[in-house]
């Protein structure tokens, strides 16, 4: 029984991907409250660069798994070579970063141990010598403390930028890289993958705009979109959206700011009826100041807001128009 | 073709939650609930597949009694049939007690194609159609935006981050969680309403053995401590001291 705590590493054509760092970092934190050993994990066809980049960290060691089945990736792949790894090693813990491909192998991984899943963590704590996991749930208006039971290991997931990449320390000497061939059987694997491509090349570049206008579904139907077109055009402004509102059709896809659209970060960013899913957040959290006009007080945008009108946003967004009409004239 | 299609009864969007006074979970009195909106884009998939290849769209939800009311729905736009896996004990389980539950009523349908939405708007844990997939023995795939059906296989276009996607094949019986935004919802019609009242909601009172393998031990509003400065007053009063206020920052003219 290691014991350890386990900080998964995704990479991506050799290199360790920027949340993975987060992750690290997190885990050393933790490991060092609990009393553990941390160690790195990391997955792929080869592996080699990318524990060499995590043997520089503080860490007791680092796991390379390798198997040329890891790419391309598929679900059945990585959740039978941690499986196996976990299995053989018990780690107390095993961290991971909440992203599109961990949420595609993770569950799997951890249906298939009977381990407990907390995902899309935003804090992790330390009592009576257990971590204790705090979650948003109910789209971020609500913090949830939660804890696992039972004795198998525990797999968390941490959301994308909760934890600073910038708390991971380096170590004094490289870490031992513990190089583990894996061996998948090909009929393992039942995904084929047949192409990847990017989506859409043509789209409207929202990163070089001064000011942005987002609206999101406060605005409740397609024909109500004219007045915050009208606040844009008064503004000089970019008008863009949250996914709902593209999913929706109200806006071209090419408009969407967030983990799936475009991120932007202006001078100025107003925020109109957006609630703040931290699928949006991640998109124009960075911008220099952001305006948010929602009627729910507790609407997680105003966590990033710097200044806030809570109201109708249809008294607020012509109020805001005429104010801006005022002076530019 | 038979597809089963995952639908979860959640809190409408815009309600005011409250904690419950022991923290343990939100006050469910006074709600109103729909269904899970990314669902809606799995059962929205679920219908067009049927409707194009022929078959069945069996609804299936794990929930207490109140869920039963988004299987009506479910089927007045356009299920055959639904399955009602019924506990009050689903409210404090997590995605393994819900995916363990639905994995046990859906084995003995062997539908072709089991489909979910990408997460719940509740717990959001991204994860009970996963652990399904893998309770089921089925092949899976995540955050699909588009489905063709070949003989036996079905293709997928899967998103990925950043305006990258993936086209997959997968063999069949497959399950796939579905993007939100894949299609346009249709909405029920009168007719659908009144036929959905002689559709069949069967009950299935699962077997909840283990208990839940993470416990929820309290919910709290985040702090806001970093929040953003809020402009009270009326409409006009609270933007024009907003406007000052990005006049004097310079972010206005």
């Amino acid at each position: 029984m290691s014991g350890e705590i386990w900080a998964f590493a995704e990479e991506r054509d050799g290199a360790v991907r920027p949340t993975s760092l987060e992750v690290l970092g997190a885990a050393q934190d933790l490991a060092g409250r609990v009393g553990a050993p941390v160690a790195a994990v990391v997955a792929g066809g080869n592996a080699a660069r990318a524990a060499d980049a995590l043997a520089a960290r503080a860490v007791a060691r680092v796991l390379a798994l390798e198997d040329p089945s890891l790419e391309p990736y598929t679900p059945d792949a990585h959740a039978r070579v941690l499986r196996e790894a976990i299995e053989a090693e018990s780690p107390r813990a095993v961290l991971f970063s909440h992203t599109y491909r961990v949420r595609d192998f993770a569950p799997k991984l951890a249906a298939a141990l009977a381990s407990p899943y907390v995902p899309d963590c935003v804090a992790l704590r330390v009592a009576d010598g257990e971590p204790v996991f705090v979650r948003r749930v109910f789209q971020g208006k609500i913090d949830a403390t939660v804890r696992a039971r039972g004795a198998r290991p525990v797999l968390a997931t941490l959301q994308n930028g909760a934890f600073p990449a910038d708390a991971v320390r380096d170590g004094r000497a490289p870490a031992p890289i513990e190089r583990r061939p894996a061996s998948v059987p090909p009929d393992a694997i039942r995904t084929r993958v047949r192409e990847v491509f990017e989506g859409v090349k043509d789209r409207v570049d929202l990163s070089r705009a001064e000011t942005i206008v987002a609206v999101g579904r406060g605005i409740g139907k397609k024909e109500n979109l004219a007045i915050v077109q009208e606040l844009a055009d008064a503004l000089g402004a970019e008008i863009a959206a949250s996914r709902p509102v593209c999913d929706s059709e109200w806006l071209p896809m090419d408009r969407q700011i967030g983990s799936s659209g475009q991120t932007v970060a202006p001078r100025l960013y107003v925020a109109i009826g957006i609630s703040g899913a931290i699928q949006h957040l991640v998109g124009m959290k960075g911008s220099s100041t952001i305006v948010a006009v929602n009627k729910d007080p507790n609407a997680p945008i105003f966590s990033v807001a710097d200044y806030g009108i809570v109201g109708d946003l249809f008294e607020v967004v012509p109020a805001l128009t005429a104010l801006a009409r005022g002076g530019a004239s | 073709m038979k597809v089963a299609v995952c639908i979860k009864h959640v809190p409408a969007r815009d309600s005011r939650l409250r904690i419950r006074s022991d923290g343990s979970w939100v006050e469910e009195r006074d709600l109103s609930w729909e269904i899970n909106e990314p669902d809606l884009y799995a059962l929205e998939e679920a219908l067009r597949i049927r409707d194009a290849a022929g078959g069945e769209v069996v609804a299936v939800t794990a929930g207490p009694d109140r869920a039963g009311e988004a299987l009506r729905r479910g089927l007045a736009m356009g299920a055959d049939r639904a399955i009602h896996v019924a506990s009050e004990a689903f409210t404090a389980g997590d995605a393994q007690v819900a995916a363990r539950a639905l994995a046990d009523a859906l084995a003995p349908e062997a539908a072709d194609l089991v489909l979910t939405g990408v997460q719940s708007d509740d717990k959001g844990y991204a994860a009970t159609g996963v652990m399904l997939a893998e309770m089921l023995g089925l092949p899976h795939s995540t955050l699909i935006m588009e489905v063709r059906l070949e003989d036996g296989r079905v293709r997928a276009r899967r998103e990925m981050e950043s305006g990258w996607f993936e086209w997959l094949e997968l063999p069949l019986p497959a399950l796939l969680t579905i993007q939100s935004g894949i299609n346009q919802v249709r909405y029920a019609t009168l007719k659908g309403i009144m036929g959905a009242k002689k559709k069949e909601i069967r009950r299935v009172e699962p077997a909840l053995a283990d208990g839940s393998p993470t416990v929820v031990e309290a919910l709290a509003f985040p702090s806001r401590d970093s929040g953003a400065e809020i402009f009270e007053g009326d409409a006009r009063g609270a933007a024009a001291k907003l406007w000052e206020r990005l006049r004097r920052d310079g972010k206005v003219r």
